[in-house]
C-alpha cells in the first residue's frame, strides 16, 4: 500500500513537472509570436510609408505649359526659349514621344533631361537591375539597388514631372522572344498610335545597338546613337535617319581617337572603366540634339564625337554605303534616293569603299599588319577596324557540308551523344 | 591576336555557307543544320587531338544553347556551365557566350556572367561573318577566355575544385 502510494507521488510530481516545462515553453512560443507578429506590423507600416511617398507626386498634372514667370511654374524657364526666339513652339515638346533604348550611365540621364523638359512620352527599354557597382555614374541611388531600372527610373521621372506619360518594358531587345515586341513599340508607340518620333540609343554593347539598327532600318525609324568609350575618356552621338545617312552597319564602329598609345592601354585587368562627367556629357549632347532634331531649331548634328582628353570634338558627315550589309538599310536608300533625286550634300567626305565583300575565299585575321593610317576617316576619328581582305593569311578553305538526308532533331541527338 | 595553334585550329572547323538568323524563318533550319554540323566536327576533332573541353546542345529552336565546359590544371577537371542566346542579328553579331556561375568572380566579365572578349575577337568576327557560326564562337572567344582566366581564378582561390572544398553545409 505505502508503495502505491509513494509510486502515486512520484508520478504526480513528475507530470507537474512536465505541466512547468510546457507551460514555460508555451510562453516561449507565446513571446516568439508576439514578437514574429510585431515585426510584420512594423515592416508593413514601413512598406506603407514608403509606397504614400512614392505614389504621391509634389504637384498634380499641369494641362497647358505656362510661360508665366512665378516660382511656381515649372516651365517658365523652358518657355522662356519662345520669348527669347531660340525655339519657335516649345509646347509642341509634348505632342512628342522618345523612346530610350538603355537607361544606364547615360539612358537614365538621357530621361531625366527629357522629363524635365516636358516630352509628351517616355518609352523606356533595359533588362538589367540597379547594383550598387553603377553608383560612379549619375541618377539611381543605393537604396534602388536590387529593383529592376526602368521600373526605379519611372518611380523617379514620375516624381520630378508627373506630366510626361511614361512607359517601361523590362527585357532584352536583343532576345528573339523580344524583338518584336519591341519593333511593333517603336512602330505604334507614340502618342497617336504613330510611330515613336525618335529612338535614342544609351545602349552599352554592338549586339544591342544592331538590333536597334536593323528594327529601324525595317520601320525607316530615325534613331540617334550614342557610346562612351570603354576607358571612359571619349564619347560621341550619331543621326541615323535610315537611307539618307550611314547606318549603324553601313561601316565599322567610328572611334574617337584618343591619342593614347593603343598598345600602352592596360586591357587586361579589366573590361570597362566609366567616368559620371563623360556619361553626363554624353548624355548633354545626345538630348540637345534631339531637342533641335524635334523641335527644329540650331542645325542637326550628324555625327559628334567627344575627346575628353583633348577637349576635342570632331564632327562628321557620313552617307550610307551602297553595299552595306543590311539588306533593309539598302531598300531605304533605294526610297530616299526616289524621294531626293538630287541629294545636297553640301560636305561630301571623300568616300571610301569600306566593305567590299567577296564571300568564300578564306579566313581572315587582322594579321595583315593594317596601320592606321588606313583606319582614319578624319581628324580624330577612326574606324574601329577594317573589313579590308588584302593581306589576309589564306587559310584552306573548308565548307560544311550538310548531309541532307539527315534531318535537324538527328543532327542534335547525335551531337548530345557525343 | 590568334596564334598559329588557333589558327589550325579554326582552318579545321567547317565554315558555314547559309547567312541566316532565327528571324529569318525559312532559311534558319539550313543554317542550323550547318551549325550543328560544324560543332559536331570541331568537337571530334578536338577529341582526336586530345583536347576534348565541352559539350554543347540548344533548344529545339535552335536560338538557345547551354552546355558544360571544362578547364583541365594539376590532373584535376573544373568544370563549368554555359549558355548563350543567338541575337536577333546573327550572324552579323556573335552570341554574346555567359559562364553565370563565375559572374562577380572576375572582372573579365560583363553583367550576367558574360564574357569579355579580345578586342581582336568582334573585328575577326565581323569580318568572317557569316561563314563563322556557333563552333567558332566557342574556339575563338571562349577557349582563350578560359586559358586565361581559369588559372587566375584558381590561383586567387575564387574557384575551388569541388574535391577540395569544406565538405558539409
Amino acid at each position: 500500500m505505502s508503495r502505491c502510494v509513494e509510486e502515486t507521488s512520484t508520478t504526480i510530481s513528475n507530470l507537474r513537472a512536465l505541466q512547468q516545462k510546457l507551460d514555460q515553453q508555451l510562453n516561449e512560443d507565446i513571446n516568439e509570436k508576439m514578437y514574429w507578429k510585431r515585426k510584420c506590423e512594423l515592416l508593413e507600416q514601413e512598406v506603407k510609408d514608403l509606397k504614400s511617398k512614392k505614389t504621391e507626386p509634389v504637384r498634380s498634372k499641369i494641362a497647358t505649359m505656362s510661360s508665366e514667370v512665378v516660382d511656381s511654374n515649372p516651365y517658365s524657364r523652358l518657355m522662356a526659349l519662345q520669348r527669347m526666339g531660340i525655339v519657335d513652339n516649345y509646347q509642341d515638346i509634348r505632342n512628342y514621344t522618345v523612346a530610350v533604348v538603355g537607361v544606364g550611365g547615360v539612358g537614365s540621364v538621357t530621361s531625366e533631361m527629357l522629363t524635365r523638359c516636358g516630352v509628351g512620352k517616355l518609352i523606356l527599354f533595359d533588362y538589367d537591375k540597379v547594383e550598387l557597382a553603377n553608383m560612379n555614374r549619375l541618377f539611381f541611388t543605393p537604396e534602388q539597388s536590387g529593383l529592376s531600372k526602368v521600373e526605379a527610373a519611372r518611380d523617379t521621372l514620375t516624381n520630378i514631372n508627373p506630366d510626361v506619360e511614361i512607359h517601361v518594358h523590362n527585357y532584352n531587345i536583343t532576345h528573339v522572344d523580344h524583338f518584336d515586341h519591341f519593333m511593333n513599340t517603336i512602330g505604334t508607340g507614340g502618342l497617336q498610335g504613330n510611330s515613336v518620333d525618335i529612338v535614342l540609343s544609351c545602349v552599352d554593347n554592338f549586339e544591342a545597338r544592331m538590333a536597334i539598327n536593323q528594327a529601324c532600318n525595317e520601320l525607316g525609324q530615325v534613331w540617334i546613337e550614342s557610346g562612351v568609350s570603354e576607358n571612359a575618356v571619349s564619347g560621341h552621338i550619331q543621326l541615323i535617319h535610315p537611307g539618307r545617312t550611314a547606318c549603324f552597319s553601313c561601316a565599322p564602329p567610328l572611334i574617337v581617337a584618343s591619342k593614347i598609345d593603343e598598345k600602352t592601354l592596360k586591357r587586361e585587368g579589366v573590361c570597362a572603366a566609366s567616368l559620371p562627367t563623360t556619361m553626363g556629357v554624353v548624355a548633354g549632347l545626345l538630348v540637345q540634339n534631339t531637342l533641335k532634331y524635334l523641335l527644329k531649331f540650331g542645325e542637326v548634328t550628324e555625327y559628334l564625337g567627344y575627346n575628353a582628353l583633348n577637349d576635342f570634338f570632331p564632327q562628321f558627315n557620313l552617307k550610307p554605303n551602297p553595299t552595306c550589309d543590311s539588306n533593309a538599310c539598302l531598300k531605304q536608300q533605294k526610297i530616299w534616293a526616289e524621294k531626293a533625286p538630287v541629294q545636297k550634300e553640301e560636305e561630301v567626305v571623300e568616300e571610301k569603299v569600306l566593305h567590299e565583300e567577296d564571300w568564300g575565299i578564306s579566313v581572315v585575321d587582322e594579321e595583315g599588319g593594317t596601320t592606321s593610317e588606313d583606319l582614319s576617316v578624319t581628324e580624330g576619328l577612326r574606324l574601329a577596324y577594317t573589313m579590308d581582305k588584302a593581306n589576309n593569311d589564306n587559310l584552306q578553305e573548308n565548307l560544311v557540308s550538310v548531309d541532307e538526308g539527315t534531318s535537324l532533331e538527328d543532327l542534335m541527338k547525335q551531337m548530345n551523344q557525343l | 591576336m590568334v596564334d598559329a595553334a588557333t589558327k589550325k585550329t579554326l582552318a579545321a572547323i567547317p565554315l558555314l555557307k547559309t547567312k541566316a538568323g532565327p528571324r529569318d524563318k525559312e532559311e534558319w533550319p539550313m543554317r542550323l543544320k550547318e551549325e550543328v554540323t560544324s560543332l559536331i566536327k570541331y568537337i571530334q576533332n578536338n577529341k582526336e587531338a586530345d583536347n576534348d573541353w565541352l559539350r554543347i546542345q540548344s533548344n529545339k529552336e535552335g536560338t538557345r544553347w547551354f552546355g558544360k565546359c571544362w578547364y583541365i590544371q594539376d590532373y584535376k577537371k573544373y568544370e563549368f556551365e554555359l549558355e548563350f542566346d543567338i541575337p536577333v542579328t546573327y550572324p552579323s553579331t556573335a552570341p554574346e557566350i555567359a559562364i553565370p556561375e563565375l559572374d562577380g568572380k572576375t572582372a573579365k566579365m560583363y553583367r550576367g556572367g558574360k564574357i569579355c572578349l579580345t578586342e581582336h575577337f568582334k573585328p575577326l568576327w565581323s569580318r568572317n561573318a557569316p561563314k563563322f557560326g556557333v563552333a567558332h564562337a566557342l574556339a575563338l572567344g571562349l577557349g582563350p577566355w578560359m586559358a586565361v582566366e581559369v588559372p587566375e581564378l584558381i590561383k586567387r582561390g575564387v574557384v575551388v575544385h569541388k574535391d577540395d572544398q569544406p565538405s558539409g553545409e
